[in-house]
Parts: C-alpha cells; structure tokens; sequence
C-alpha cells in the first residue's frame, strides 16, 4: 500500500548542461567494444525545429536480454565487460545526440510473451514539465518486432514506425531515431 | 492499486511501479510558453511495466568524490551568498529508504545568474561558483549538499517574469520507472504567486512537497543555514503480477 505523496517533477530547464552530462555519458560501451553500434538522431520540436537544449538518456538489457538489478528475477547477471547499460548524451545546435552501446537481447514480458529488443528512452528538455518516454526498436528484427506486446499494441504502422530505428545505408553499426516532441509523425510516447 | 490474476506459469513476477496520477504538471501547460512547441499532442501510450522498466542504472559508485557534495569549496576562493546546507532523505512512496542512489544538482549563484553561455541576466557571475553538485544518498537514504543560497532571476516567459530561488535536482531512483527532475524551492518565497513552473501542478498541496523546511537544529552556528527536503520517488506494490491491457 501506497503511503507517501510523491515529489511532483518540474521541468530540467535551459542550464541542465551545467551538470547532466558526463564525458563517458554517450558512451554505454567503449567505442571500439566488438559489435557496438551507434544510435544517432536528432530532437526535433512542433515546427520541425531541432532543439538544442534536450537531454536523451537510454536504459536497456545486455546482448543476451538480461540486467545487473537485483530485480531482475532471473537473478542479476554481471554486464559484459565495460557495459553501464545506460547512457545520457545532451543535444547539440543540431539538436543531434548519439548514443554507442551494444544491441540488447530479447526479454521475456510478464505476460509470457517475448519483447523485441529495445532500448528506453527518458527525454528531459526545457518546455518539458516532466520527462517524456520513448522505445528504440530496431528494423532488422521484423519477426521479433511483429511480436512485441507494446508495438503491436499501436494500432496505426504511421504510429507504430515512429519507435522503429532507420539503419545506416552501408553500416550495419549505425542506426538513426529522430525524436519528434510534437506534430508531424509525432513520436509515441509512453505513460510508464 | 489494482486486482490482478494469478501469474500464469510463464509468467515473470515483477514488481509493480505506482503510476502517478495528479501529481505531475502536465506537459501541455499554457503559462509556460516553452511547452507550446514541445508538448506532445498525441496522448501517452500504456506501457506494462517489463524487465526493462522496473531496472535501472544502480550507478554511482566511482562516478562521485565526496567534494562533489561541497559546492563552496570548488574553486580558489569562497563563493559570495548565504552558505547553506541542503539535506533530506530520498525514499519510496512507500516510505522505504533509496540508499546508493546518484542525486544530481544545479543552481543559479547567490546574484541569481547560472555559470552557462545561454543566461544573458546582466547579473555578475562568481568565479568561485559553478553551481553544480552531486552525492550518493546513505543507507538511509540520505542526501547533504553545502552550497550558497541561489537568487531569484528574470526570464522571458512574460513581462516581467521571475523564476522563484531554487535548486535543480535530478534522480535516478533504482528502477527506469523511478527517474525524476524536479527543482526545490525555499519557504516564504514572494515569487511563487507568479511562477508558471511552480504553479503547472495542479494541486497546491503537491507544490508545497518541493517548498524545503527550514531547521534550526540542522543549522550550524555561525556557518550556514540548514534546510531539509525529503523526495518521495514511486513505490511498487510489492510482486503483483502486470495488468494484461
């Protein structure tokens, strides 16, 4: 049972650059880690307009879908070697970020299917009162994604691609999530 | 709180994060003309919270030097401004402690002007304050920051507009569902009758929770007032089994 009110969020505002990001934010495994991959992309406003004053943190599993959390209950499984499993890059002029990690597994879902493999999102910015929530799926894993309780949940495919990474023409390694806060294909974000 | 079914036996057991209702500003708020292009329009989609929601990052260790908690003593000189010292414990709407868990913060100086290349207040900044801070909570949960008490400023959301003193917060709780950004402001604060941010949470009662407390026992003599702020994150309901939706 529930018994403490909760502290209301407020917004991260214009300054969250005097201490958000890290040096090591962007990269959720060394850069030359064997099979990393990078997710680049930009955060975009109601006109289009790049905003560069965001926050973009990633949380997700390992390669082989499991977590360094004790509530995990599979049990918690230490990360392969320089893995932090979460990443927090600020958005530049561009309202560009990127984030290097390795691809995370499948998961099983509390109602026994199989979540296709994903990455959270927290996005922070200015004009924002709370955080917002998106998912990073990939596009090579049709069959894991035809599956997925939360994107078969999304009615409208226009909808539904908006949480579906674009891969880099020639470089297995890098994929592209634009993130629209408004409008347009606006990007489905999640009450979690 | 909700009924749910038995577990099937495939099923995973997790817990169950509180879902806030109410307490939140929401995104849409027109006081605060930033929203107007970054509020999302399309509602919030239900999420059931996976394995991936109720983890998170347990970091900090090795990310914090105990002189991160200081932000007095940063540079060669002390900072100008009333030194204060901040504290309170970050626990679980359950009342349980969030022992180990990264509190970040940041803050306008004492003239109430932030160390960064966008804030235009003709204010003068302070070569011994940066204004940024940060500390791993104890294994009450606990958290301390000494630092100088910000100064209200101007900003450009209407005419003659000020943002009531506060400090910038930022958590990482123990599971993704947990994360908040929120700012604590001081008691008695003339400012926040005008506020659009304080005032974007509906219930006054919930706005209150980011006012801190002064204390006379926390305060040090002849060195710094002492303020306490507790910070409740969501609790989960214990291992229920995720509504199906």
């Amino acid at each position: 049972m529930t018994g403490l009110p909760l502290t209301p969020s407020q917004t991260v505002g214009p300054f969250l650059a005097i201490a958000l990001p890290w040096p090591d934010g962007p990269t959720v495994v060394p850069a030359d880690t064997p099979g990393a991959i990078t997710i680049t992309g930009r955060l975009l406003d109601g006109e289009g307009a790049p905003i560069p004053d965001g926050l973009i943190e990633t949380w997700q599993a390992d390669p082989d879908g499991r977590f360094d959390h004790p509530d995990d209950p599979r049990g918690a499984v230490a990360p392969p070697a320089g893995f932090r499993g979460y990443g927090r890059c600020p958005t530049g002029p561009d309202g560009g970020y990127h984030i290097i990690t390795l691809r995370p597994g499948a998961l099983p879902s509390p109602d026994g299917g199989r979540e296709a493999p994903h990455l959270d999102v927290t996005v922070l910015a200015r004009g924002l009162l709370d955080r917002v929530v998106t998912r990073v799926y990939f596009p090579d894993e049709a069959e894991a994604n035809a599956g997925d309780p939360v994107l078969s949940a999304l009615a409208d495919p226009a909808r539904r691609d908006t949480l579906i990474a674009t891969a880099d023409t020639g470089d297995k390694c890098r994929f592209r999530f634009d993130i629209r806060l408004q409008g347009g294909p606006e990007t489905v974000f999640f009450d979690v | 709180m909700t009924t749910h079914p038995p577990s099937p036996p495939t099923g995973l057991i997790l817990p169950s994060y509180e879902r806030p209702r109410g307490v939140h500003p929401p995104l849409d708020s027109a006081g605060y003309r930033s929203t107007a292009l970054r509020a999302p329009r399309q509602p919030l989609q239900l999420l059931p919270q996976g394995l991936t929601e109720v983890t998170g990052p347990l970091l900090g260790e090795g990310r914090v030097a105990p002189a991160d908690a200081d932000l007095t003593t940063q540079h060669a000189g002390e900072p100008l401004g009333e030194r204060i010292i901040v504290t309170g414990r970050v626990l679980d709407s359950d009342g349980r402690a969030i022992p180990d868990t990264l509190v970040e913060v940041w803050q306008a100086n004492a003239s109430g002007r932030y160390q960064h290349k966008v804030d235009n207040h003709p204010a003068p900044l302070d070569p011994n304050f940066s204004g940024a801070g940060r500390c791993l909570t104890d294994a009450e949960g606990r958290y301390r920051f000494v630092t100088i008490k910000p100064g209200a400023y101007p900003w450009r959301n209407h005419p003659n507009a000020w943002r009531p003193a506060h400090i910038h917060f930022s958590l990482l709780g123990r599971a993704f569902t947990q994360r908040l950004v929120t700012q604590m402001y001081f008691p008695g604060d003339p400012l926040f009758d005008y506020d659009p941010i304080f005032n974007s949470i509906p219930d006054p009662k919930a706005r209150d929770r980011l006012i801190c407390r002064f204390d006379i026992d926390l305060t040090e003599p002849d060195w710094a007032l002492g303020f306490e702020w507790d910070i409740v994150l969501r609790g989960s309901v214990g291992t229920v089994f995720e509504e199906q939706r």
